[in-house]
């Protein structure tokens, strides 16, 4: 904590650095997400298909896959940018698919009936019923990011990882438990927001 | 809105994967402001033959005239519109509040909020719900008579030119289902919506009916006026289904919809 309390000003400014990875890396990851999981819960044999592929996705290490897309992107943002869209799509998309399934077939025929067109069924009474959900697999999605965020560091000197990183370079431990900590109190302070958040739309 | 006619022309449906019609060569037509019920068992093709009016089943052949429209011709969203619907499971929207869902129609329409307000105020003191007490409610705050209360106004928001309700009293409680059927009588009565109405319940057909079409297997196995259902059953299939249970209160209904407004 030493290295908190010494340099609080380059803490802050790589915590930044981090959460605007992250968000930045979730805007792109529900761009692809959301049509995704929204093709995928209106053809459920397509489903199937779709999450497996994903979930396969994300099971690959995230240093061989960053590995790959360093060699795509060159050193930078770039490539943890889309290593973090990358995994996140597999948690963003299934509840996309599962917040849309889970809503009342009841409710689904009787917007039909009265005369919605499919969009306004999907936008009036799916996705507001999905929404919940869907903040639910963000929250998994987020903790999973900042965690994985830290490659950032080594990759594109951006973020939190960067004190890691240069802490086992220059033998500091207060620097990896600066960013580590740090890290950890990002994560605890996104799920609590996304909490709110998830109990708000409900 | 004045009330539509509704003909079924050997209306046809056969659902995907299916080696046997749901609906086969069903005729009869639904004159304007009339009440006309679907009488059958489980699996006759009831909800089949009704969702086909407002297109959310495809015929396989015939048509389905409403106007003396095909529908088939017609846009589907705006069909639906036009016409209410009310289903079993009610499907009350969760995410909206009771006026909201009151005024979905309305509000897909392009009323303007005063008009949608004013009219969604009218409508809950139709159904006999204080609108200051049930604006604001959510569907999860209603019992099951108040959400099918709320579900009837949905559909007929929009004064809509016919009604289809498909076993809409069927998850109440009998003395819950017995007022909502003298209110829909009342309210049906009042606006003089064409109303195709399913059940599987006889007693409900004949507290309710104008005219009752007995349905079996897919096909009309005998339409016609309680009392004629009554006196004259046309095939010992529907003689079974009139005379099983209560004949005196359906001999009582059966003499006519006049009695049941007197009372
Ligand atoms: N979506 C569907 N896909 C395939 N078959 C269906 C579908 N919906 C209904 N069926 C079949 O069509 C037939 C008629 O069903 P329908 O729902 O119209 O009967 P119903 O008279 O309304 O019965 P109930 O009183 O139980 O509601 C049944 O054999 C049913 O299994
Ligand atoms: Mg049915």
């Amino acid at each position: 904590m030493s290295y908190l309390v010494s340099h609080p000003g380059r803490v802050a400014a790589l915590a930044g650095g981090h959460l605007e990875l992250v968000a930045v890396a979730l805007a792109v990851a529900l761009i692809f997400a959301l049509p995704l999981g929204i093709v995928a819960a209106r053809r459920p044999r397509l489903a199937p298909w779709v999450l497996g592929t994903l979930g396969a996705v994300y099971t690959i290490p995230s240093l061989a896959l960053l590995a790959v897309l360093v060699q795509l992107f060159g050193l930078g943002f770039t490539p943890i940018l889309v290593a973090l869209a990358v995994y996140a799509q597999f948690m963003l998309a299934r509840n996309v698919v599962a917040g849309i399934a889970g809503v009342d077939p009841a409710q689904v025929d009787a917007a039909h009936g009265l005369g919605m067109s499919p969009a306004q069924v999907l936008l009036r009474v799916e996705f507001p019923q999905a929404l919940p959900v869907l903040i639910g697999g963000m929250r998994v999605a987020v903790i999973a990011m900042i965690a994985i965020a830290t490659l950032g560091g080594y990759v594109g000197g951006v973020g939190l990882g960067v004190l890691i990183f240069n802490g086992l370079t220059l033998h500091q431990p207060q620097m990896i438990v600066a960013g580590s900590a740090v890290a950890c109190a990002l994560a605890v302070a996104l799920d609590a927001a996304l909490r709110l958040a998830e109990r708000l739309v409900r | 809105m004045k009330p539509a006619t509704i003909r079924f022309d050997d209306s046809t449906v056969r659902y995907p994967d299916s080696d046997r019609d749901a609906v086969g060569g069903v005729s009869f037509e639904v004159g304007g402001g009339e009440l006309v019920v679907l009488l059958g068992p489980s699996g006759c093709g009831k909800s089949t033959l009704l969702r086909t009016v407002n297109r959310l089943v495809p015929l396989r052949c015939g048509r389905v005239l409403v106007d003396g429209v095909d529908v088939a011709q017609l846009d589907p969203v705006e069909l639906r519109r036009g016409i209410g619907y009310v289903i079993q499971a009610i499907g009350l929207f969760a995410n909206m509040t009771v006026a909201a869902n009151v005024g979905v129609v309305p509000s897909l329409l392009g009323w303007s909020p005063g008009e949608i307000t004013a009219r969604v105020d009218e409508l809950l003191r139709l159904v006999d719900l204080d609108p200051t007490e049930y604006r604001t409610r959510r569907p999860s705050a209603l019992s099951g008579g108040e959400a099918q209360r709320i579900g009837v106004a949905r559909a007929i928001a929009a004064r809509p030119r016919a009604l289809l309700m498909d076993e809409p009293f069927g998850a109440v409680d009998v003395v819950v289902r017995t007022a909502l059927q003298r209110e829909l009588v009342r309210i049906v009565a009042e606006l003089r919506t064409t109303t195709l109405f399913v059940t599987h319940d006889v007693d409900e057909a004949f507290r309710l009916a104008d005219r009752i079409v007995v349905m079996r297997d897919g096909r009309v196995e005998q339409a016609g006026e309680p009392f004629e259902l009554f006196e004259r059953p046309a095939t010992p299939y529907v003689r079974e289904l009139v005379h099983a249970g209560d004949d005196v209160y359906r001999r009582y209904f059966a003499r006519g919809r006049e009695l049941v407004r007197a009372r």
